[in-house]
C-alpha cells in the first residue's frame, strides 16, 4: 500500500523495502511517502516490523531489497549523508551511563555537525524545550530516572534540527505531565520538520498524528487518516444510549426504529433506575437525531443521553490487524487446499 | 577529519572517567616499579653486561598482557551491550572512525602509562644523587629504541584488544579473548619455534617465518640500538589490518 502524498515535498520515500532473515521476511514490500513537516504515527503489534523498518530508514541496518530516500538522499548508497538529516531516537533509548546530560548533549552536537558557535545554544534551547535544564543538566546519565533518560534522548533526537526526526516509542516510562510536555514538543514541530513516532499508546497517536500507518506481518496494512481510517475500517457506527427502560422492552423498541440498529451489549445498569446500551448501526450516517426522536415519543424512557461513539484508533487497530491476519490465513488455505484467493478476499 | 578528532576526544574523555583506565594504571605502574627496583638491585649486586633499563624492559610482556584488555575491554564490547554503539551508528560517522578513533584513545593511555615509567630513574636520581651519570640508568640511544619498540609494538597490542572487543557483547569476555590473543602474539612464536618446529622434515621451511614473529628477538633487536624495519612492517601492519577488520565487525553486528 502506497500512500503518495504529492501536494507538499516528501522528506522520507520509501519504495519496496524488503528485509528478510533467511526465510523469514521482517518487512515485505513495504512502501510509503512522508511529506515534509507531516507527524506520521507508526502502529503495529510487537514483532510487526516497525523497529526494523525505522532502523533501515536511520541508516542502522542494511535493507535486502527497495530503496529508502531521506531528503533525495539514498540511505544505502550515501549513509553518511543521509544521517545528516536525521535525529533518531531508538526503542529503549540507549544512553552512556558515565556521562552528565549537558557533556553528553554536546558531543552529540559536535558529531552531528552543528557549527561550533552554535553548540552551547543549541544543547541549551534542547535542554530547555525537554525540561532538562533545571536539574538533570549536570547530572550523571546513570542516575536518571526513566523518564528523565527519555527527555534525554529526544533532546538528542531535536538537538541538530534534522528535517526527520524518527522516535521509537518515545512516551514510554513517562509520567502524564511528561507525556503532555511531548505531545505539545511534537506539535510545535509539526510543519517543521517531519516526524515518524511509533507508539502502543494508540490515544496519544490520534492526539499528535497526522497521519497513521499501520504494519502487520511485515506490510503496511492501514494509511491515512484517523478520519479516513474509521471509514475504511469500522463499518458499523455505535450510540450510548441511557435511559429507564429494561434490556427485553428496550430491544424491542429499536428494533422498530429500524435502521439496521440492533442493542449491541447492556453496558451497566445503574442504582437509579437507569440502563446504559450500546447500539450498533449497520446503516453508515449520524442517526443521533432518529434515536432521540423516536426514543423520546415514550415518556416512561427518560432519555438522559444519547451519544455518537466515535471509534477510537484502538478499534481501527484491531479491524485493520485482524483484516490483514484474515487475509494472510485465507492466501495460505487457498494455496494449499485450492480455490480463488479473491473469493475469499473482502472480509473484516 | 572534524568528526574523527570529536570523536578521539569524547572517546579519552569516556577512558579518563572509567574505573577500569585506573586500575590498569595503578597496576602498571604498581608492577614496573618493582620490576625497576628488581633491576636495579640486580645490576648492584652483580657485573652484568645487560643496563637495568635492558632487565626492565625485558618484562614488557607481563603488564602488557593485563594492561591492554584492562584498557581495550570495554571499548566497543560495553557500547554494543548497551546499544550506545547503534545509537553514534546513527550520525553521520562510519565504524572505521569510531574504531580507529577508539585505538588512538586506547593507544594515547598506553603511550602515557608507558611514558611515565620514564620518571623512574629520575626518582632513583633524587635519592641517590649522580646514578643517571654513574650507574647509566638513561642510556639514550637504548632508551630511544627500547621504548621505540614498546610503542611500536603497543600498536598491534592494542589493536588486538579492540578486535577482541569487537568479538562479543560481555566486557569479561572481551577481556579474556584479548588476554588470550596477546599471549599467543607474544610468546606463541617462541613457543611454537621451541615445541612443535622439528629441525628438518617438511615443516622446516616455517622456522624462518615464524623465526620472524618472535617478539623477544625483535625486543632484544631494538634494546640493542639495532633498527631493523620488518617489526615496524609487521606491527603496524598487522594493526591495520585487525582495525579494518574490527572495523567491519562493527558495521555487519550493527546491523
Amino acid at each position: 500500500m502506497e500512500d503518495f502524498s504529492q501536494e507538499i515535498p516528501n522528506s522520507v520515500i520509501v519504495r519496496r523495502l524488503t528485509k528478510s532473515y533467511g526465510a523469514v521476511k521482517a518487512i515485505d514490500n513495504v512502501s510509503f511517502r512522508i511529506g515534509k513537516g507531516e507527524v506520521v504515527g507508526f502502529l503495529g503489534p510487537n514483532g510487526a516490523g516497525k523497529s526494523t523498518t525505522m532502523r533501515i530508514l536511520a541508516g542502522l541496518m542494511p535493507a535486502t531489497s527497495g530503496s529508502v530516500h531521506i531528503c533525495g538522499v539514498s540511505v544505502a548508497t550515501y549513509p553518511e549523508m543521509a544521517r545528516r538529516h536525521i535525529g533518531f531516537m531508538p526503542e529503549n533509548n540507549p544512553l552512556p551511563e558515565d556521562l552528565r546530560v549537558s557533556e553528553y548533549l554536546t558531543f552529540r552536537a559536535r558529531i552531528k555537525d552543528v557549527p561550533s558557535s552554535e553548540v552551547k545554544k543549541r544543547v541549551q534551547g534542547a535542554m530547555e524545550i525537554c525540561q532538562l535544564h533545571h536539574k538533570a543538566a549536570n547530572k550523571i546519565i546513570g542516575n536518571l530516572s526513566k523518564g528523565f533518560r527519555q527527555r534525554v534522548g529526544i533532546a538528542d533526537a531535536i538537538l541538530a534540527k534534522p528535517e526527520v526526526i524518527i522516535m521509537d516509542e518515545p512516551t514510554i516510562g513517562l509520567d502524564p505531565h511528561q507525556i503532555i510536555a511531548i505531545r505539545e514538543l511534537i506539535n510545535s514541530l509539526r510543519g517543521k520538520m517531519s516526524v515518524i513516532i511509533s507508539s502502543h499508546i494508540l490515544p496519544e497517536i490520534e492526539l499528535i498524528c497526522d497521519r497513521v500507518m499501520i504494519i502487520n506481518q511485515g506490510t503496511i496494512v492501514a494509511s491515512g487518516t484517523p478520519e479516513s481510517l474509521r471509514k475504511d475500517f469500522i463499518s458499523q457506527d455505535r450510540y450510548e444510549v441511557s435511559l429507564k427502560s429494561p434490556p427485553e422492552e428496550f430491544k424491542r423498541v429499536v428494533e422498530q426504529i429500524g435502521c439496521g440498529l440492533s442493542v449491541e451489549k447492556l453496558l451497566r445498569a445503574s442504582a437509579d433506575g437507569y440502563f446504559d446500551y450500546l447500539l450498533t448501526g449497520s446503516v453508515r450516517g449520524n442517526l443521533g437525531g432518529e434515536i432521540i426522536s423516536e426514543l423520546s415519543k415514550d415518556t416512561r424512557f427518560a432519555v438522559r443521553t444519547v451519544a455518537y461513539r466515535k471509534p477510537s484508533l484502538e478499534e481501527i487497530f484491531m479491524a485493520a490487524t485482524r483484516r490483514s491476519w484474515e487475509q494472510v490465513s485465507n492466501l495460505k488455505s487457498a494455496s494449499s487446499g485450492g480455490g480463488s484467493p479473491e473469493k475469499r478476499k473482502g472480509n473484516g | 577529519m572534524k568528526r574523527f578528532i570529536i570523536l578521539w576526544q569524547h572517546q579519552l574523555w569516556q577512558m579518563f572517567i572509567a574505573p577500569s583506565t585506573y586500575i590498569a594504571a595503578f597496576m602498571f605502574l604498581a608492577f614496573m616499579a618493582m620490576m625497576y627496583l628488581f633491576s636495579l638491585v640486580d645490576v648492584s649486586m652483580s657485573a652484568s653486561d645487560v643496563s637495568p633499563l635492558g632487565k626492565f624492559l625485558s618484562v614488557f610482556w607481563v603488564p602488557v598482557l593485563f594492561m591492554v584488555p584492562l584498557l581495550t575491554m570495554r571499548s566497543i564490547a560495553e557500547e554494543r551491550r548497551m546499544g550506545t554503539l547503534a545509537t553514534l551508528m546513527t550520525t553521520p560517522v562510519t565504524a572505521g572512525q569510531i574504531v580507529f578513533a577508539k585505538f588512538l584513545a586506547c593507544y594515547f593511555f598506553y603511550a602515557i602509562l608507558w611514558l611515565m615509567t620514564l620518571f623512574f630513574p629520575l626518582i632513583t636520581e633524587f635519592y641517590m644523587p649522580n646514578s643517571i651519570r654513574t650507574a647509566g640508568l638513561m642510556p639514550y640511544s637504548q632508551l630511544l629504541t627500547g621504548y621505540g619498540f614498546v610503542f611500536i609494538s603497543g600498536a598491534m597490542y592494542i589493536a588486538i584488544g579492540i578486535f577482541a572487543s569487537s568479538l562479543t557483547r560481555t566486557t569479561l569476555v572481551a577481556g579474556m579473548l584479548s588476554f588470550g590473543m596477546l599471549f599467543f602474539a607474544i610468546v606463541g612464536a617462541g613457543l611454537i619455534s621451541k615445541f612443535a618446529l622439528p629441525d628438518s622434515g617438511f615443516m622446516v621451511w616455517l622456522s624462518k617465518p615464524v623465526d620472524y614473529l618472535q617478539t623477544f628477538r625483535h625486543l632484544e633487536d631494538f634494546s640493542n640500538s639495532l633498527l631493523d624495519t620488518r617489526p615496524f612492517f609487521l606491527y603496524i601492519s598487522t594493526a591495520c589490518m585487525l582495525l579494518a577488520v574490527t572495523s567491519l565487525i562493527t558495521e555487519a553486528k550493527n546491523a
